[in-house]
């Protein structure tokens, strides 16, 4: 008699996939990705809730001036189109995953990740387009909505 | 398990209302008056709300990820993973104990 419990009847293979999934390391790439990009997004994340919904008179206080007198510094440019860049590949990679995960049919599953691919693209040419040409007092507009330096 | 279930979940809710942020956002290019009738719906009282069970998604999804981190990378990770779950908890209570108060009396405050 051998000291071990006798080893359960091996499971029957599954069906192979027709085809590999991913190819090289794209996998743990993103799984990295995924870690890195968190850490950071708490900060960045953080340090705009903050200032948008916590100092001053929160969300109360958010109009055109609030947005143009923020990025009329590189400082809140560059932060927001890290966050913005950063966030989308994050969320993206997070969807992709659950997609991944629980659609198991092949088309819906191609569908919904052109869907999100498409989102993500538009989302992130929009964003950074917006972030840098963003222009702080447009002519055509009443004074009293833009921000005090704009009349300066 | 609980845990891995709240952070999908909470991590969609995120990304959905990241895409419609972007776009709100995005009205500043299009004209001050529009940008300001657009997140003037955001000062009402139900997005208010709204507000702050999204401040509340990404700050248990912010501490969370930061448990999966150490649970990854640090030796003793794995075996701490029950108590960091009650530290992320505890963090996340504090944290909304601070902006609660906070957000609500910009939201229900008078002017």
């Amino acid at each position: 008699m051998s000291a071990i419990a006798d080893p359960k009847a091996p499971r029957a293979p599954r069906a192979r996939p027709s085809r590999l999934t991913t190819r090289g390391n794209t996998e743990l790439y993103g799984w990295v990705f995924m870690r890195a990009s968190g850490v950071i997004l708490l900060v960045l994340i953080f340090g705009h809730l903050f200032v948008n919904l916590v100092a001053g008179d929160g969300v109360k206080a958010i109009d055109f001036g609030f947005v143009a007198g923020k990025w009329a510094s590189p400082f809140w440019q560059v932060w927001d189109l890290l966050m913005l860049w950063l966030a989308m590949i994050h969320g993206t990679n997070g969807v992709r995953t659950i997609v991944n995960d629980y659609a198991e049919r092949d088309g819906l599953r191609l569908a919904l990740k052109v869907l999100l691919y498409l989102a993500f693209m538009v989302v992130v040419v929009l964003g950074t387009l917006v972030i840098f040409t963003f222009d702080p007092c447009p002519t055509d507009a009443p004074a009293a909505l833009l921000p005090s330096f704009c009349t300066a | 398990m609980w845990s891995w279930v709240a952070h999908r979940v909470t991590g969609v809710a995120i990304f959905f209302f990241l895409l419609v942020h972007v776009l709100d956002t995005a009205l500043v290019r299009v004209s001050p008056g529009s940008y300001n009738d657009v997140i003037g719906t955001y000062k009402n009282p139900i997005m208010g709300l709204g507000e702050a069970g999204l401040v509340a998604a990404i700050v248990f999804h912010a501490f969370n990820g930061i448990r999966i981190v150490l649970v990854d990378f640090w030796a003793k990770g794995p075996r701490y993973q029950r108590v960091m779950l009650w530290i992320v908890l505890g963090l996340f209570v504090v944290t909304m104990a601070g902006f609660l108060p906070r957000h609500l009396m910009h939201v229900f405050g008078g002017e």
